[in-house]
């Protein structure tokens, strides 16, 4: 009966084992001690803060608007030259994000870019239609919602943080026409996705409101 | 200085130049297409409106380092296009222009404009046409010549 | 041509003003004032009309085209067509040949009535007008003396129609045939002019000559000049005005690829450093890594936000008196109840043409040559000259077409060229582009004034104004120079371009005290399209509407029985804007009308607009314009400037519609800080009309610039309760009223 017993919690200690490497896909990282999940959850909420220090920061907030426009600046000012969001999140004819943005970072003439460079599209809005910042509980929950983020789970929400070119260019945001390097967020991009990971690992809790 | 290969106007023009030189200043002096126009500099007023790879883009921002082989048309070679020839030949028929310093930027934007939309309404066209500057104030000639192409275009111009 | 032509008192400058003058018996109003203006203005002796020489006007080619030159530079306002138009009409010509050149700096090209070539006060039209149809005339006797030698018949059997000249029995010759014999012939002194019946083209809509190339990018704007060995400038200015280089260290400036030379160059007012580069990128990226140590000490820092607080209490106190009629105590006697008393502020605001300052010339040592899109030829070309140590008459000085200017082009000082010339001095032997940036030509300065007013009205028992107490702060750039215009334009320390648009009020005031003061202050400014009435103009338009609304008036009626009556142009522009306004009494909801006059010298414009709010801010949905403007010569051309004056009028309403400084320093630098109207800001439609004239055409360039912006407050008045006093425009909060 013992021995059953045992190889039951071996076997069960082994599927969480492959579950989890494939949550992780090729990467096989350190297995956390198994936790409480109160425990578990606490971590997560905190690791969600982190990571709601990086969405609200102006590299990437600026992008995620309620509104029909970008904003631009570490005061989020609205875009200047009446850029608008057109049906598809990327400008309107003869007026797109193109017009100006390129595929990476224009130093010398201090234009941002990325590939594809675009709005987040109006399910992804992290601010209201005052331009106002949405609370943490708000931006968990939309970015969890696979009804509106695209129907991104856990391990796809990381890989997004991870690999997505405008995600990544908010760590490498270039330089202004005046040669002063943009502000960076609160994380680097390795910090970002640690507590991404984390924050996953967790079952992606969101806070109360 | 690097050297590049621009495909301009449908022909193959190699320049010397700094990577980080506009593509408008490239145009101007470097290839002698003084038809683009510098207003700003900040991309703000559109006077520097060129089509690269097909897409309205502000030259005084692009770095000419960032421009690869994707084909540039400026507004000496709009002519050659059915929609481009539509579109100038509407700018003169309304009468648009008046110091006309802008109007290089105008016609490339709204030749984008009616290349993706045939029939643009007005606030298609506000919209598309909204980050053109002029300081003569020709916009009510601009919108009535993009509604002359429109009608021409829609006549069945190919 | 008119008699007893009043025109108001004026100046040489730039843009603005006319000379007092008499018309001559033969109808012409040719003075040459470039001599001695004061001296000629005090006897009375006016030298006889000039008889301008065709030949330098008008080229008949072999291929039949027919080159006219036009003595003016070509901004946008049109005159590269009407001028041509004008001489074509006289002429006979075949218009589909006629082609425009923009005169290069020369005697025979300065403005007939004020002897500078130049542009400006919106008088091409007005003052070529008559010396353009002779021309043409002068030009068609020739070609039909030529025919009737050819001939051997009476010229008087001969006609011209079309480039072609008709003689008796079935004879026809074509101008280009005939220009040859004919440009021999002596030049008539006298010339019968069309009657107005007989114009074919002059009061038609003709469209722009220049319309095909500025749309197809061939038109040579003064940016875009190429010549061999061109080298490009640009200056790092001062970042306070009349700040001057102390040290600089150049060594990283110099290892930018393409560098020629870096050195200090004098300013008019202090001194900057020029780059000199083969290209504008390395001229850019030299000046860029430029170290220079400014000495700003011992020039004033001016503060907007100091000014306005200055200038507000200056208004409180009487300054120069312009303007004392009737009983300047009358105002007091009048209840407070009955009485209106307020202040209007209006920042600086900057030219912002589209194409910035920009110059080439070429430094030959005892010769030299230039290329500029010019507006005052005559005294750049001097300027150019005195700089770089040679006479006048050594200077080719080449007009090229500008992409715009309302004013900016025209400085007194002619900064621009001199800086040009201080650099071409160190570089002789080849042409020098001075380019200003964006941010060079916004942070330049020669920006129009701040102005501050404090008005007192006082009501009658009729709703009618009794009494007018007015007084104005601004700077005046015309008073101390010393320049020529200081005597014609400054009266008892008042400068008229201050004051034009109160001290010509068209209404019956019996009782009206304006008074001024010019402060000095370390920010040069200029006349900018509409000068005076910019600013006068939104403060009387929106006063005499708050008047009509206590009186609970119509705003046009009210305006028409208050009009004195030798108003006749604002009498007839306002009558036709009230025929074609109609749809102000049939508005939707959340829609309200607003109405303005203005003139600008003797051409009078009405406007009414339909506002709605958006977005917290002012939605033009459409304008209606009545224009009196004497003979309208191209009533198309005449409609782009009432449309085209609008948007421009709309600049001092915009949210980032004003420049401003701090510690001296000038606060913004592109259009991301002071942003013109966009489409979206413009009115969506704009419906033109022109009061049907045969007097003298005056010019229409700056008339429509003043009455949008009061028309516009008017009507945010009706929708929301405020009145807007101190430009530009605040986000809009609606109000009680709808």
């Amino acid at each position: 009966m013992k021995t059953l017993q045992s190889v039951a919690v071996v076997a069960l200690l082994v599927s969480a084992v492959s579950r989890m490497a494939t949550i992780q896909g090729a990467e096989r990282p350190q297995l956390p001690a198994p936790a409480s999940s109160q425990a578990r959850r606490a971590e997560g909420l905190e690791a969600w803060g982190r990571v709601y220090s990086v969405l609200t920061h102006p590299r990437c907030i600026n992008c995620h608007t309620a509104t029909n426009y970008p904003q631009q600046g570490d005061d989020r000012h609205r875009h200047q030259f009446n850029v608008v969001r057109g049906r598809e999140d990327r400008g309107v004819a003869a007026f797109t994000c193109a017009t100006c943005h390129q595929g990476s970072n224009a130093d010398s003439t201090g234009v941002p870019g990325a590939h594809n460079w675009q709005l987040a599209p109006l399910s992804m809005r992290w601010q209201d239609q005052n331009d106002r910042i949405l609370p943490s509980s708000e931006v968990c929950k939309a970015v969890t919602d696979q009804s509106r983020n695209h129907h991104l789970d856990g391990p796809g929400l990381l890989k997004h943080h991870e690999d997505e070119a405008l995600v990544r260019w908010a760590f490498q945001p270039g330089r202004r026409s005046d040669g002063t390097e943009r502000s960076l967020p609160p994380l680097t991009h390795e910090q970002f996705v640690a507590a991404t990971r984390t924050w996953v690992e967790a079952g992606s809790p969101c806070p109360p409101r | 200085m690097e050297t590049y290969t621009l495909t301009v106007n449908g022909e193959q023009k190699r320049v010397t130049v700094d990577p980080g030189s506009p593509l408008l200043w490239v145009l101007r002096e470097d290839l002698k297409l003084t038809g683009t126009k510098y207003g700003c500099g900040i991309a703000a007023c559109g006077a520097c409106t060129v089509h690269v790879g097909g897409v309205a883009t502000r030259a005084c921002v692009l770095p000419v380092s960032l421009v690869g082989d994707r084909p540039i048309v400026t507004i000496e070679a709009v002519a050659n296009d059915a929609v481009g020839r539509v579109v100038q030949d509407a700018w003169v028929s309304e009468d648009v222009v008046q110091c006309g310093y802008c109007q290089s930027g105008q016609i490339m934007t709204a030749v984008a404009l009616l290349k993706s939309t045939r029939r643009p309404t007005d606030a298609d066209i506000e919209q598309s046409m909204g980050g053109n500057l002029c300081r003569c104030g020709t916009y009510v000639r601009i919108r009535a010549a993009i509604k002359t192409a429109s009608r021409h275009l829609a006549g069945g111009v190919r | 041509m008119t008699s007893a032509a009043q025109v108001p008192a004026g100046s040489l400058l730039g843009r603005r003003g006319f000379i007092k003058t008499s018309a001559l018996a033969a109808g012409g109003l040719m003075v040459s004032l470039y001599l001695d203006p004061p001296a000629a203005a005090q006897d009375g002796a006016v030298p006889p009309p000039r008889i301008y020489p065709p030949d330098a006007f008008v080229q008949i080619r072999a291929d039949g085209k027919i080159v006219i030159t036009v003595n003016r530079l070509e901004v946008g306002q049109g005159a590269e067509t009407a001028l041509p138009m004008i001489l074509a009409d006289e002429l006979d010509a075949d218009w589909s040949q006629v082609i425009a050149e923009l005169a290069p700096a020369g005697e025979l090209y300065k403005d007939p009535v004020i002897g500078v070539q130049m542009i400006g006060g919106s008088c091409s039209i007005s003052n070529s007008f008559q010396q353009y149809r002779e021309l043409g005339a002068r030009t068609r006797s020739m070609l039909i003396a030529a025919a009737a030698d050819r001939w051997s018949v009476p010229a008087d059997q001969c006609r011209a129609e079309q480039s072609v000249v008709y003689g008796p029995g079935n004879r026809s010759a074509r101008y280009a045939e005939l220009a040859e014999g004919a440009v021999r012939r002596p030049v008539p002194a006298v010339v019968q002019l069309k009657s107005a019946a007989q114009f074919r083209l002059i009061g038609k809509p003709v469209r722009r000559l220049d319309s095909r190339a500025k749309c197809d990018g061939s038109q040579t704007f003064g940016l875009d000049l190429d010549l061999p060995g061109m080298l490009i400038a640009l200056l790092a200015r001062p970042p306070v005005f009349g700040g001057r280089v102390r040290t600089f260290d150049d060594r990283d400036a110099r290892t930018v690829a393409g560098v020629r030379d870096v050195f200090e160059v004098p300013l008019v007012s202090g001194s900057a450093i020029a780059v000199v580069a083969d290209r504008f990128w390395a001229a850019k990226q030299a000046r860029d890594r430029l170290k220079i140590d400014w000495d700003v000490s011992g020039v004033e820092h001016p503060d907007s936000v100091q000014l306005f607080a200055r200038y507000k209490e200056l208004a409180r106190t009487t300054g120069n008196v312009a303007v004392s009629f009737g009983d300047p105590q009358a105002i007091d006697r009048i209840p407070a109840s009955n009485r209106i008393q307020t202040d209007y502020a209006f920042p600086y605001l900057a030219h912002a043409a589209m194409e910035p300052l920009n110059l080439t010339v070429r430094n030959d040592g005892d010769r030299a040559e230039a290329w500029v899109p010019s507006q005052i030829p005559t005294w750049e070309q001097a300027a150019l000259a005195e700089v770089l140590g040679i006479g006048p008459e050594r200077v080719t000085y080449h007009v090229l077409f500008a992409g715009g200017s309302f004013g900016r082009r025209g400085t007194v000082d002619s900064h621009f060229v001199r800086e040009a010339a201080a650099i071409a001095k160190r570089v002789p032997g080849r042409p020098v582009k001075l380019i200003y940036t964006r941010e060079d030509d916004m942070t330049s300065g020669y920006f129009r004034p701040m102005f501050v007013h404090r008005v007192e009205v006082g009501i009658g028992p009729s709703g009618t104004p009794l009494a007018w107490k007015h007084v104005i702060v601004g700077q005046s750039f015309v008073l101390g120079t010393g320049v020529i215009q200081e005597a014609l334009l400054v009266k008892n320390g008042v400068d008229q371009l201050a004051t034009e648009g109160i001290d010509d009020s068209p209404y019956a005031l019996p009782n009206i005290h304006l008074s001024v003061h010019h402060p000095k202050v370390n920010v040069p400014t200029l006349s900018h399209r509409s000068v005076g009435y910019g600013h006068n103009s939104f403060v009387r338009e929106t006063l005499i509407d708050e008047l009509a609304a206590r009186a609970k008036a119509d705003p046009i009626a009210y305006r028409l029985r208050l009009l004195k009556p030798e108003a006749k142009r604002f009498r007839s522009s306002l009558t036709l804007l009230d025929q074609k306004s109609a749809w102000r009494h049939r508005l939707p909801r959340n829609h309200a009308s607003g109405i303005a006059c203005s003139a600008y010298h003797d051409t009078c414009v009405s406007c009414a607009v339909e506002v709605s709010i958006v977005d917290r801010r002012p939605r033009i949905h459409r304008a209606t314009v009545a224009v009196d403007c004497g003979l309208a010569v191209n009533p198309l051309s005449i409609e782009h400037q009432m449309q085209g004056g609008l948007v421009f009028g709309l600049t001092q309403l915009m949210t980032n519609g004003a420049m401003t400084l701090k510690d001296g320093r000038v606060q913004q630098r592109n259009f991301d800080g002071y942003t013109p109207p966009y489409m979206k800001d413009a009115p969506e439609a704009v419906d033109v009309h022109i009061v049907p004239s045969d007097e003298p055409p005056t010019g229409c360039g700056e008339a429509p610039v003043p009455v949008i912006a009061p028309a516009v407050a008017n009507a945010l008045f009706r929708l929301t309760g405020t009145r807007y006093r101190t430009l530009p425009l605040p986000p809009i909060e609606r109000g009680t009223r709808s």
